[in-house]
Protein backbone atom coordinates (compact mmCIF):
# COMPACT_ATOMS: atom_id res chain seq x y z
CA UNK A 1 0.00 0.00 0.00
CA UNK A 2 2.39 2.48 1.00
CA UNK A 3 4.26 4.17 -1.71
CA UNK A 4 8.28 3.86 -1.71
CA UNK A 5 9.77 6.85 -0.11
CA UNK A 6 6.92 7.49 2.30
CA UNK A 7 7.65 5.23 5.23
CA UNK A 8 10.63 4.81 7.58
CA UNK A 9 11.63 6.58 10.55
CA UNK A 10 14.15 8.59 8.60
CA UNK A 11 11.81 10.57 6.52
CA UNK A 12 9.39 10.95 9.49
CA UNK A 13 12.08 12.25 12.00
CA UNK A 14 12.75 15.93 10.21
CA UNK A 15 8.86 16.65 10.26
CA UNK A 16 9.18 15.15 13.98
CA UNK A 17 12.14 17.17 15.42
CA UNK A 18 11.12 20.47 15.95
CA UNK A 19 8.07 19.11 17.98
CA UNK A 20 10.27 16.55 19.87
CA UNK A 21 12.87 19.01 20.82
CA UNK A 22 10.19 21.39 22.03
CA UNK A 23 8.59 18.38 24.19
CA UNK A 24 12.04 16.89 25.32
CA UNK A 25 13.37 20.68 26.23
CA UNK A 26 10.20 21.95 27.39
CA UNK A 27 7.62 19.70 28.99
CA UNK A 28 9.92 16.12 29.96
CA UNK A 29 13.15 18.17 31.03
CA UNK A 30 11.36 20.58 33.68
CA UNK A 31 9.61 17.70 34.88
CA UNK A 32 12.50 15.73 35.91
CA UNK A 33 14.25 19.20 36.97
CA UNK A 34 11.23 20.15 39.33
CA UNK A 35 11.82 16.47 40.68
CA UNK A 36 14.99 17.08 41.80
CA UNK A 37 14.40 20.55 42.98
CA UNK A 38 11.89 19.55 45.39
CA UNK A 39 14.63 17.53 47.19
CA UNK A 40 16.78 20.17 47.96
CA UNK A 41 16.74 23.41 49.67
CA UNK A 42 18.05 25.32 46.63
CA UNK A 43 17.07 29.06 47.36
CA UNK A 44 17.19 30.23 43.85
CA UNK A 45 19.57 33.15 44.40
CA UNK A 46 22.80 30.93 43.34
CA UNK A 47 22.88 30.29 39.84
CA UNK A 48 23.09 26.34 39.13
CA UNK A 49 24.22 24.76 35.69
CA UNK A 50 22.03 22.02 34.02
CA UNK A 51 25.17 20.22 32.55
CA UNK A 52 24.98 17.17 34.24
CA UNK A 53 28.45 17.26 35.56
CA UNK A 54 27.95 19.81 37.91
CA UNK A 55 23.80 19.69 38.14
CA UNK A 56 23.96 16.17 39.78
CA UNK A 57 26.60 17.04 42.43
CA UNK A 58 24.84 20.48 43.22
CA UNK A 59 21.46 18.49 43.88
CA UNK A 60 23.65 16.17 46.02
CA UNK A 61 25.03 18.57 48.22
CA UNK A 62 22.14 20.81 48.55
CA UNK A 63 20.21 17.50 49.11
CA UNK A 64 17.09 17.12 52.11
CA UNK A 65 15.70 14.15 50.72
CA UNK A 66 11.81 14.47 51.63
CA UNK A 67 12.21 17.13 54.15
CA UNK A 68 10.58 19.85 52.35
CA UNK A 69 7.19 17.25 51.76
CA UNK A 70 7.15 17.06 55.08
CA UNK A 71 7.48 20.33 56.85
CA UNK A 72 4.85 21.96 53.81
CA UNK A 73 2.33 19.07 54.98
CA UNK A 74 3.41 19.31 58.66
CA UNK A 75 2.86 23.60 58.53
CA UNK A 76 -0.85 24.69 58.74
CA UNK A 77 0.03 26.80 55.86
CA UNK A 78 -0.31 24.41 53.14
CA UNK A 79 -3.93 23.49 54.73
CA UNK A 80 -5.26 26.78 55.23
CA UNK A 81 -3.92 27.72 51.50
CA UNK A 82 -5.96 24.51 50.15
CA UNK A 83 -9.09 25.61 52.07
CA UNK A 84 -8.92 28.36 50.27
CA UNK A 85 -8.65 27.07 47.05
CA UNK A 86 -11.69 24.34 47.93
CA UNK A 87 -13.86 27.67 49.37
CA UNK A 88 -13.23 29.18 46.14
CA UNK A 89 -14.34 26.04 44.38
CA UNK A 90 -17.44 25.85 46.88
CA UNK A 91 -18.65 29.01 45.87
CA UNK A 92 -17.39 29.42 42.09
CA UNK A 93 -18.72 25.87 40.91
CA UNK A 94 -22.61 26.13 41.29
CA UNK A 95 -22.53 29.61 40.22
CA UNK A 96 -20.68 28.91 37.33
CA UNK A 97 -22.47 25.78 36.20
CA UNK A 98 -26.05 28.24 36.36
CA UNK A 99 -24.58 31.26 34.70
CA UNK A 100 -22.96 28.88 31.89
CA UNK A 101 -26.17 26.74 31.27
CA UNK A 102 -28.09 29.63 30.90
CA UNK A 103 -25.87 31.04 28.20
CA UNK A 104 -25.63 27.92 26.38
CA UNK A 105 -29.08 27.59 26.25
CA UNK A 106 -29.56 30.59 25.23
CA UNK A 107 -26.96 30.61 22.41
CA UNK A 108 -28.61 27.17 21.69
CA UNK A 109 -32.20 28.08 21.45
CA UNK A 110 -33.36 29.11 17.28
CA UNK A 111 -35.16 32.13 18.72
CA UNK A 112 -34.16 35.37 17.23
CA UNK A 113 -30.77 37.06 18.56
CA UNK A 114 -29.30 34.32 19.97
CA UNK A 115 -26.63 34.25 17.68
CA UNK A 116 -26.14 37.95 18.96
CA UNK A 117 -25.92 37.12 22.24
CA UNK A 118 -23.28 34.42 21.31
CA UNK A 119 -21.10 37.24 20.27
CA UNK A 120 -21.63 39.47 23.46
CA UNK A 121 -21.08 36.07 25.91
CA UNK A 122 -17.82 35.53 24.71
CA UNK A 123 -16.25 38.64 24.81
CA UNK A 124 -14.98 38.30 28.21
CA UNK A 125 -13.59 35.03 27.73
CA UNK A 126 -11.62 37.05 25.19
CA UNK A 127 -10.57 39.83 27.68
CA UNK A 128 -6.95 38.86 29.52
CA UNK A 129 -7.16 38.25 32.99
CA UNK A 130 -4.77 41.01 33.91
CA UNK A 131 -7.16 43.86 32.30
CA UNK A 132 -10.55 41.29 33.78
CA UNK A 133 -8.87 41.78 37.14
CA UNK A 134 -8.19 45.42 36.90
CA UNK A 135 -11.78 45.80 35.81
CA UNK A 136 -13.06 44.14 38.26
CA UNK A 137 -10.89 45.86 41.08
CA UNK A 138 -12.51 49.10 40.00
CA UNK A 139 -16.23 47.66 39.90
CA UNK A 140 -15.83 46.61 43.79
CA UNK A 141 -14.33 49.43 44.73
CA UNK A 142 -15.95 50.58 47.89
CA UNK A 143 -16.84 53.89 48.06
CA UNK A 144 -16.48 54.94 43.93
CA UNK A 145 -17.37 52.15 42.58
CA UNK A 146 -20.83 51.08 40.35
CA UNK A 147 -21.74 48.05 42.53
CA UNK A 148 -21.65 49.59 46.01
CA UNK A 149 -23.71 52.55 44.23
CA UNK A 150 -25.67 50.49 42.48
CA UNK A 151 -26.74 48.62 45.78
CA UNK A 152 -27.42 52.19 47.59
CA UNK A 153 -29.90 52.96 45.10
CA UNK A 154 -32.14 50.47 47.16
CA UNK A 155 -30.51 51.83 50.49
CA UNK A 156 -27.87 48.55 50.65
CA UNK A 157 -25.06 49.56 52.10
CA UNK A 158 -22.17 47.12 50.09
CA UNK A 159 -19.56 45.49 51.71
CA UNK A 160 -15.42 46.86 51.50
CA UNK A 161 -15.46 43.62 48.98
CA UNK A 162 -11.41 43.00 48.17
CA UNK A 163 -10.56 44.98 51.23
CA UNK A 164 -12.61 42.53 53.46
CA UNK A 165 -11.90 39.24 54.91
CA UNK A 166 -14.54 38.07 54.53
CA UNK A 167 -15.85 39.24 51.27
CA UNK A 168 -12.28 38.80 48.75
CA UNK A 169 -12.21 35.73 47.99
CA UNK A 170 -16.46 36.03 46.84
CA UNK A 171 -15.15 38.61 45.07
CA UNK A 172 -12.52 36.78 42.97
CA UNK A 173 -15.38 34.26 42.43
CA UNK A 174 -17.75 36.92 40.89
CA UNK A 175 -15.18 38.00 38.63
CA UNK A 176 -14.26 34.61 38.13
CA UNK A 177 -17.25 33.52 36.89
CA UNK A 178 -17.91 37.01 34.67
CA UNK A 179 -14.82 35.17 32.46
CA UNK A 180 -15.65 32.10 32.50
CA UNK A 181 -19.76 31.88 31.84
CA UNK A 182 -18.80 32.07 28.26
CA UNK A 183 -16.35 29.59 27.60
CA UNK A 184 -18.08 26.83 29.61
CA UNK A 185 -21.16 27.91 27.73
CA UNK A 186 -19.67 27.15 24.65
CA UNK A 187 -18.70 23.66 25.57
CA UNK A 188 -21.90 22.60 26.99
CA UNK A 189 -23.08 24.47 23.94
CA UNK A 190 -21.41 21.98 21.97
CA UNK A 191 -23.24 19.04 24.02
CA UNK A 192 -26.34 20.23 23.26
CA UNK A 193 -26.05 20.12 19.67
CA UNK A 194 -25.23 17.04 19.93
CA UNK A 195 -28.59 15.99 21.68
CA UNK A 196 -30.77 13.82 19.21
CA UNK A 197 -33.99 15.67 18.23
CA UNK A 198 -36.19 12.92 18.03
CA UNK A 199 -35.90 13.09 22.10
CA UNK A 200 -37.69 16.47 21.62
CA UNK A 201 -40.17 15.21 19.38
CA UNK A 202 -41.27 12.23 21.47
CA UNK A 203 -41.36 14.09 24.36
CA UNK A 204 -43.49 16.75 22.58
CA UNK A 205 -45.65 14.04 21.61
CA UNK A 206 -46.17 12.95 25.21
CA UNK A 207 -47.19 16.18 25.95
CA UNK A 208 -43.80 17.06 28.33
CA UNK A 209 -43.77 20.89 29.41
CA UNK A 210 -40.36 22.73 29.16
CA UNK A 211 -39.14 21.91 32.85
CA UNK A 212 -39.88 17.86 32.39
CA UNK A 213 -38.11 18.10 29.15
CA UNK A 214 -34.70 19.99 30.39
CA UNK A 215 -34.63 17.97 33.75
CA UNK A 216 -35.87 14.68 31.86
CA UNK A 217 -33.74 14.95 29.02
CA UNK A 218 -31.47 17.93 28.32
CA UNK A 219 -29.50 17.44 31.83
CA UNK A 220 -29.30 13.56 31.73
CA UNK A 221 -27.87 13.15 28.22
CA UNK A 222 -25.98 16.48 29.03
CA UNK A 223 -24.57 14.59 32.15
CA UNK A 224 -21.20 13.56 30.16
CA UNK A 225 -19.92 17.30 28.69
CA UNK A 226 -20.98 18.65 32.69
CA UNK A 227 -18.97 16.29 34.23
CA UNK A 228 -16.10 17.19 31.78
CA UNK A 229 -16.76 20.55 32.46
CA UNK A 230 -16.59 20.28 36.37
CA UNK A 231 -13.46 18.31 35.52
CA UNK A 232 -12.11 21.34 33.29
CA UNK A 233 -12.85 23.68 35.69
CA UNK A 234 -11.57 22.30 38.77
CA UNK A 235 -7.91 21.88 37.51
CA UNK A 236 -8.55 25.51 36.49
CA UNK A 237 -9.49 26.12 40.11
CA UNK A 238 -6.51 24.65 41.24
CA UNK A 239 -4.46 26.64 39.56
CA UNK A 240 -6.35 30.07 40.32
CA UNK A 241 -3.31 32.31 39.86
CA UNK A 242 -3.61 36.02 37.73
CA UNK A 243 -6.92 37.26 39.34
CA UNK A 244 -5.47 36.70 42.67
CA UNK A 245 -1.92 38.57 42.14
CA UNK A 246 -4.29 41.86 40.56
CA UNK A 247 -6.99 42.03 42.42
CA UNK A 248 -5.60 41.35 46.07
CA UNK A 249 -2.37 42.92 47.25
CA UNK A 250 -0.32 40.99 49.81
CA UNK A 251 -3.33 38.02 49.11
CA UNK A 252 -5.84 40.15 50.61
CA UNK A 253 -6.41 41.45 54.45
CA UNK A 254 -4.76 38.64 56.61
CA UNK A 255 -3.95 36.58 53.72
CA UNK A 256 -7.47 35.54 52.84
CA UNK A 257 -7.00 34.90 48.81
CA UNK A 258 -3.47 32.77 49.70
CA UNK A 259 -3.81 29.98 47.05
CA UNK A 260 -1.70 27.39 45.71
CA UNK A 261 0.13 28.61 42.67
CA UNK A 262 0.24 32.04 44.49
CA UNK A 263 1.81 30.98 47.25
CA UNK A 264 4.35 29.03 45.22
CA UNK A 265 5.19 32.09 42.89
CA UNK A 266 6.22 33.71 45.70
CA UNK A 267 8.20 30.94 47.34
CA UNK A 268 10.10 30.42 44.38
CA UNK A 269 10.56 34.26 43.14
CA UNK A 270 9.84 36.53 46.32
CA UNK A 271 10.77 34.57 49.60
CA UNK A 272 14.03 32.50 47.80
CA UNK A 273 12.75 29.31 48.57
CA UNK A 274 12.75 27.72 45.03
CA UNK A 275 13.46 23.75 46.68
CA UNK A 276 10.56 24.72 48.96
CA UNK A 277 8.00 25.92 45.84
CA UNK A 278 8.92 22.94 43.69
CA UNK A 279 7.92 20.50 46.57
CA UNK A 280 4.51 22.48 46.51
CA UNK A 281 4.00 22.67 43.27
CA UNK A 282 4.48 18.54 43.30
CA UNK A 283 1.50 18.91 46.05
CA UNK A 284 -0.82 21.14 44.23
CA UNK A 285 -0.14 18.21 41.07
CA UNK A 286 -1.19 15.43 43.67
CA UNK A 287 -3.91 17.47 45.11
CA UNK A 288 -5.52 17.89 41.32
CA UNK A 289 -5.34 14.22 40.79
CA UNK A 290 -7.14 12.76 43.61
CA UNK A 291 -9.80 15.06 42.62
CA UNK A 292 -9.71 14.00 39.12
CA UNK A 293 -10.03 10.53 40.32
CA UNK A 294 -12.85 10.52 42.10
CA UNK A 295 -14.10 12.68 39.14
CA UNK A 296 -13.55 9.93 37.12
CA UNK A 297 -15.52 7.38 39.86
CA UNK A 298 -18.49 9.77 40.46
CA UNK A 299 -18.70 10.16 36.61
CA UNK A 300 -18.54 6.41 35.95
CA UNK A 301 -21.42 6.23 37.99
CA UNK A 302 -23.58 9.08 37.56
CA UNK A 303 -23.20 9.87 34.09
CA UNK A 304 -26.28 8.11 31.36
CA UNK A 305 -24.94 7.77 27.97
CA UNK A 306 -27.50 8.02 24.74
CA UNK A 307 -27.39 4.38 23.53
CA UNK B 1 -51.44 29.76 22.43
CA UNK B 2 -49.86 32.79 20.97
CA UNK B 3 -50.22 35.03 23.92
CA UNK B 4 -47.86 32.45 25.62
CA UNK B 5 -45.87 31.76 22.90
CA UNK B 6 -44.89 35.32 22.99
CA UNK B 7 -44.59 35.56 26.69
CA UNK B 8 -41.98 32.71 26.65
CA UNK B 9 -40.08 35.09 24.02
CA UNK B 10 -40.40 37.72 25.79
CA UNK B 11 -38.54 35.44 29.08
CA UNK B 12 -36.19 34.60 26.94
CA UNK B 13 -35.44 37.85 26.17
CA UNK B 14 -35.19 39.19 29.74
CA UNK B 15 -33.21 36.48 30.55
CA UNK B 16 -30.98 36.87 27.71
CA UNK B 17 -30.18 40.44 28.06
CA UNK B 18 -29.74 40.34 32.04
CA UNK B 19 -26.93 37.73 31.13
CA UNK B 20 -25.72 40.35 28.47
CA UNK B 21 -26.03 43.58 31.13
CA UNK B 22 -23.87 41.30 33.24
CA UNK B 23 -21.19 40.43 30.78
CA UNK B 24 -20.99 44.03 29.46
CA UNK B 25 -21.18 46.29 32.24
CA UNK B 26 -17.99 45.75 32.96
CA UNK B 27 -16.38 46.68 30.12
CA UNK B 28 -18.60 49.84 29.56
CA UNK B 29 -17.71 50.77 33.07
CA UNK B 30 -14.41 50.50 31.82
CA UNK B 31 -14.77 52.54 28.60
CA UNK B 32 -16.50 55.05 30.58
CA UNK B 33 -13.68 55.49 33.26
CA UNK B 34 -10.97 55.62 30.88
CA UNK B 35 -13.02 58.89 29.42
CA UNK B 36 -12.75 60.88 32.37
CA UNK B 37 -10.36 63.47 34.18
CA UNK B 38 -8.90 62.16 37.20
CA UNK B 39 -11.37 64.93 38.97
CA UNK B 40 -14.57 63.03 37.59
CA UNK B 41 -12.80 59.55 38.62
CA UNK B 42 -12.81 59.81 42.22
CA UNK B 43 -16.48 62.11 42.27
CA UNK B 44 -19.86 61.29 44.78
CA UNK B 45 -22.17 60.79 43.77
CA UNK B 46 -19.82 58.52 40.60
CA UNK B 47 -20.74 59.64 37.22
CA UNK B 48 -22.06 56.39 35.29
CA UNK B 49 -21.60 58.82 31.88
CA UNK B 50 -18.35 61.37 31.94
CA UNK B 51 -20.14 64.84 32.21
CA UNK B 52 -16.92 65.92 30.59
CA UNK B 53 -15.50 63.24 28.65
CA UNK B 54 -11.55 63.81 27.70
CA UNK B 55 -9.08 61.89 26.08
CA UNK B 56 -6.72 62.81 28.70
CA UNK B 57 -5.87 58.86 29.98
CA UNK B 58 -5.17 57.96 26.70
CA UNK B 59 -2.79 60.66 26.57
CA UNK B 60 -1.26 60.08 29.37
CA UNK B 61 -1.02 56.40 28.49
CA UNK B 62 1.06 56.85 25.62
CA UNK B 63 3.10 59.27 26.93
CA UNK B 64 4.26 56.61 29.17
CA UNK B 65 7.95 55.08 28.77
CA UNK B 66 7.24 51.69 27.62
CA UNK B 67 3.60 51.19 26.16
CA UNK B 68 3.99 51.53 22.98
CA UNK B 69 7.15 49.19 23.42
CA UNK B 70 4.66 46.55 25.71
CA UNK B 71 2.15 46.56 22.30
CA UNK B 72 5.15 45.52 19.74
CA UNK B 73 6.54 42.95 22.23
CA UNK B 74 3.11 41.64 22.85
CA UNK B 75 2.55 41.46 19.19
CA UNK B 76 5.91 39.83 18.66
CA UNK B 77 5.48 36.95 21.34
CA UNK B 78 2.03 36.50 19.68
CA UNK B 79 3.09 36.36 16.26
CA UNK B 80 6.16 33.82 17.08
CA UNK B 81 4.37 31.75 19.46
CA UNK B 82 1.29 31.42 16.49
CA UNK B 83 4.32 30.65 13.36
CA UNK B 84 6.35 28.21 16.36
CA UNK B 85 3.27 26.36 17.05
CA UNK B 86 1.86 26.31 13.59
CA UNK B 87 4.59 24.77 11.89
CA UNK B 88 6.25 22.53 14.20
CA UNK B 89 2.81 20.89 15.19
CA UNK B 90 1.68 20.93 11.53
CA UNK B 91 5.33 18.80 9.99
CA UNK B 92 4.66 16.78 13.48
CA UNK B 93 1.06 16.19 12.85
CA UNK B 94 2.21 15.32 8.81
CA UNK B 95 4.20 12.34 10.03
CA UNK B 96 2.22 11.52 12.42
CA UNK B 97 -0.70 10.81 9.80
CA UNK B 98 0.97 10.08 6.98
CA UNK B 99 4.49 8.48 6.82
CA UNK B 100 5.13 5.05 8.13
CA UNK B 101 7.30 4.08 10.56
CA UNK B 102 7.54 1.81 13.51
CA UNK B 103 6.81 2.56 16.80
CA UNK B 104 4.67 6.09 14.88
CA UNK B 105 1.93 4.68 17.56
CA UNK B 106 3.90 5.22 20.50
CA UNK B 107 4.95 8.74 19.42
CA UNK B 108 1.68 9.38 19.23
CA UNK B 109 0.69 8.21 22.68
CA UNK B 110 3.77 10.11 24.08
CA UNK B 111 2.16 13.29 22.25
CA UNK B 112 -1.16 12.84 24.20
CA UNK B 113 0.47 11.47 27.70
CA UNK B 114 2.12 15.11 27.43
CA UNK B 115 -1.20 16.80 27.99
CA UNK B 116 -2.02 15.55 31.58
CA UNK B 117 1.15 16.63 32.34
CA UNK B 118 1.14 19.12 35.22
CA UNK B 119 1.73 22.75 33.82
CA UNK B 120 1.68 24.16 37.17
CA UNK B 121 4.64 22.31 38.07
CA UNK B 122 6.48 23.40 34.73
CA UNK B 123 7.24 27.09 35.51
CA UNK B 124 9.68 26.94 38.41
CA UNK B 125 12.13 24.33 36.17
CA UNK B 126 11.52 26.44 32.69
CA UNK B 127 12.83 29.39 34.51
CA UNK B 128 15.96 27.57 35.09
CA UNK B 129 16.28 26.08 31.50
CA UNK B 130 16.19 29.42 30.50
CA UNK B 131 18.58 31.04 32.55
CA UNK B 132 20.97 28.23 31.66
CA UNK B 133 20.19 29.12 27.85
CA UNK B 134 20.96 32.88 28.84
CA UNK B 135 17.06 33.92 27.60
CA UNK B 136 16.21 35.02 31.05
CA UNK B 137 14.19 38.65 29.80
CA UNK B 138 14.09 37.41 26.28
CA UNK B 139 11.11 37.22 24.73
CA UNK B 140 12.33 34.36 22.98
CA UNK B 141 11.81 32.50 25.87
CA UNK B 142 8.09 33.34 25.93
CA UNK B 143 8.08 31.75 22.35
CA UNK B 144 10.17 28.72 22.40
CA UNK B 145 7.67 26.62 24.78
CA UNK B 146 5.19 26.52 21.51
CA UNK B 147 7.01 24.53 19.70
CA UNK B 148 5.41 21.28 21.80
CA UNK B 149 1.75 21.48 21.66
CA UNK B 150 0.17 18.35 21.56
CA UNK B 151 -3.21 19.24 21.70
CA UNK B 152 -2.26 21.09 18.09
CA UNK B 153 -0.39 18.21 16.56
CA UNK B 154 -3.50 15.98 17.84
CA UNK B 155 -6.06 18.38 16.07
CA UNK B 156 -4.08 18.70 12.79
CA UNK B 157 -3.47 14.71 12.77
CA UNK B 158 -7.27 14.50 12.80
CA UNK B 159 -7.68 16.75 10.26
CA UNK B 160 -4.77 15.41 7.63
CA UNK B 161 -6.36 11.85 8.77
CA UNK B 162 -9.41 12.60 6.97
CA UNK B 163 -7.49 13.31 3.32
CA UNK B 164 -6.89 10.83 1.33
CA UNK B 165 -3.75 8.83 0.57
CA UNK B 166 -4.00 9.33 -2.78
CA UNK B 167 -3.12 12.95 -3.09
CA UNK B 168 0.13 11.95 -1.78
CA UNK B 169 0.39 9.41 -4.33
CA UNK B 170 -0.11 11.83 -7.15
CA UNK B 171 2.09 14.84 -5.66
CA UNK B 172 5.04 11.77 -5.80
CA UNK B 173 3.95 10.74 -9.58
CA UNK B 174 4.28 13.98 -9.93
CA UNK B 175 8.09 13.81 -8.46
CA UNK B 176 7.04 15.69 -5.50
CA UNK B 177 9.29 15.01 -2.33
CA UNK B 178 7.84 14.82 1.17
CA UNK B 179 7.98 18.22 1.67
CA UNK B 180 6.57 20.13 -1.44
CA UNK B 181 3.60 18.06 -1.11
CA UNK B 182 3.12 18.63 3.02
CA UNK B 183 3.63 22.41 1.81
CA UNK B 184 1.43 22.52 -1.64
CA UNK B 185 -1.15 20.11 -0.98
CA UNK B 186 -1.91 19.16 2.71
CA UNK B 187 -1.13 22.69 4.30
CA UNK B 188 -3.87 24.28 2.28
CA UNK B 189 -6.10 21.42 2.97
CA UNK B 190 -5.99 21.78 6.72
CA UNK B 191 -6.94 25.71 6.99
CA UNK B 192 -9.93 25.76 8.61
CA UNK B 193 -7.69 23.96 10.92
CA UNK B 194 -4.69 26.47 10.95
CA UNK B 195 -6.99 29.26 11.10
CA UNK B 196 -9.03 28.16 14.21
CA UNK B 197 -5.22 26.71 15.77
CA UNK B 198 -4.18 30.44 15.44
CA UNK B 199 -6.64 32.05 17.18
CA UNK B 200 -6.49 29.96 20.12
CA UNK B 201 -2.69 30.60 20.06
CA UNK B 202 -2.98 33.87 19.42
CA UNK B 203 -5.57 34.35 22.72
CA UNK B 204 -3.37 32.43 24.68
CA UNK B 205 0.11 34.31 23.63
CA UNK B 206 -1.49 37.70 24.12
CA UNK B 207 -3.31 37.01 27.66
CA UNK B 208 -0.56 35.18 29.48
CA UNK B 209 0.47 36.15 31.97
CA UNK B 210 2.48 33.41 34.18
CA UNK B 211 5.71 32.78 32.02
CA UNK B 212 5.77 36.81 31.09
CA UNK B 213 5.86 37.40 34.81
CA UNK B 214 8.19 34.94 35.82
CA UNK B 215 10.84 35.40 32.09
CA UNK B 216 10.52 39.17 31.83
CA UNK B 217 12.37 41.33 34.49
CA UNK B 218 12.76 44.38 32.68
CA UNK B 219 10.68 47.12 31.54
CA UNK B 220 11.13 47.21 28.17
CA UNK B 221 10.63 43.69 27.75
CA UNK B 222 7.58 43.86 29.43
CA UNK B 223 4.22 42.48 27.27
CA UNK B 224 1.09 44.30 27.86
CA UNK B 225 -0.19 42.26 30.75
CA UNK B 226 2.98 42.66 32.83
CA UNK B 227 3.30 46.65 32.02
CA UNK B 228 -0.49 46.39 32.99
CA UNK B 229 0.44 45.10 35.94
CA UNK B 230 2.95 46.93 36.62
CA UNK B 231 1.17 50.49 36.51
CA UNK B 232 -1.22 49.08 38.51
CA UNK B 233 1.00 48.77 41.07
CA UNK B 234 2.51 52.18 40.45
CA UNK B 235 -1.00 53.68 40.23
CA UNK B 236 -2.80 52.51 42.74
CA UNK B 237 -5.91 55.17 42.21
CA UNK B 238 -5.18 56.17 38.35
CA UNK B 239 -8.18 54.13 37.09
CA UNK B 240 -8.84 56.08 34.22
CA UNK B 241 -4.92 55.43 33.05
CA UNK B 242 -5.61 51.55 34.25
CA UNK B 243 -8.63 51.30 32.30
CA UNK B 244 -7.58 53.17 29.16
CA UNK B 245 -4.51 50.33 29.01
CA UNK B 246 -6.90 48.05 29.59
CA UNK B 247 -9.41 48.85 26.78
CA UNK B 248 -6.09 48.75 24.57
CA UNK B 249 -5.21 45.37 25.53
CA UNK B 250 -8.23 44.50 24.83
CA UNK B 251 -8.86 45.81 21.61
CA UNK B 252 -6.80 43.86 18.82
CA UNK B 253 -8.28 40.32 20.10
CA UNK B 254 -12.30 41.87 19.41
CA UNK B 255 -11.17 42.84 16.45
CA UNK B 256 -9.69 39.35 15.36
CA UNK B 257 -12.81 37.55 17.27
CA UNK B 258 -15.25 39.80 15.39
CA UNK B 259 -13.67 38.96 11.93
CA UNK B 260 -12.99 35.38 12.64
CA UNK B 261 -15.85 34.73 14.68
CA UNK B 262 -17.07 31.23 12.98
CA UNK B 263 -13.75 30.01 13.37
CA UNK B 264 -13.87 30.28 17.10
CA UNK B 265 -16.85 28.19 18.28
CA UNK B 266 -15.16 24.95 16.17
CA UNK B 267 -11.93 25.75 18.04
CA UNK B 268 -13.15 25.94 21.29
CA UNK B 269 -13.74 22.18 21.90
CA UNK B 270 -10.12 21.58 21.42
CA UNK B 271 -9.04 24.27 23.36
CA UNK B 272 -10.70 23.13 25.81
CA UNK B 273 -8.74 20.64 26.54
CA UNK B 274 -5.56 22.80 27.30
CA UNK B 275 -7.75 24.81 29.96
Amino acid sequence: MAVKGRSGIRRALPFLLPSLAGGLLFSLLPIIISLFLSLTDWTGMTPISLNPVSFLPFIADNFTGFDNFKTILTTSEFWTVLSHNLYFIVLYLPLMLIFSMTCALIIGSRRHGSQVYRVLYYIPVLTSWVAGALIWKWLLSPVYGPVNNFLAIFGIEGPMWLQSEVWAMPSIVLASVWKDMGFYGMILLGGLKAINPEYYEAAGIDGADRCQIFFRITLPLLSSVIFYVVMLSLINAFQLFPQVMVMTTNAGPNGATEVMVERIYKYAFRFGKMGYAAAFSWLLFIVIMIFTLFQKLGERRFVSYDN
Amino acid sequence: MTIRKCLQSIAFHILAVMISVIALVPFLWMISTSLKSSGALLAVPIQWIPEEPTLQAYVRLFSLTGILRSIVNSFIVTAGAVVFTLASSSLAAFALSKIEFRGREGVFMLFIASMMLPSQVLFIPLYLIMNNLGLVNNLIAIILPYLFQAFAVFMLRQQMMSIPDTYLDAAAIDGAGLLRSFITVFLPMCRTALVTLAIIISMNAWNDYLMPLVILTSSENYTLPIILNSLSGQFKTGYDLLMAGSLVSIAPLLVVYIVFQRYFASGLQVGGIKG
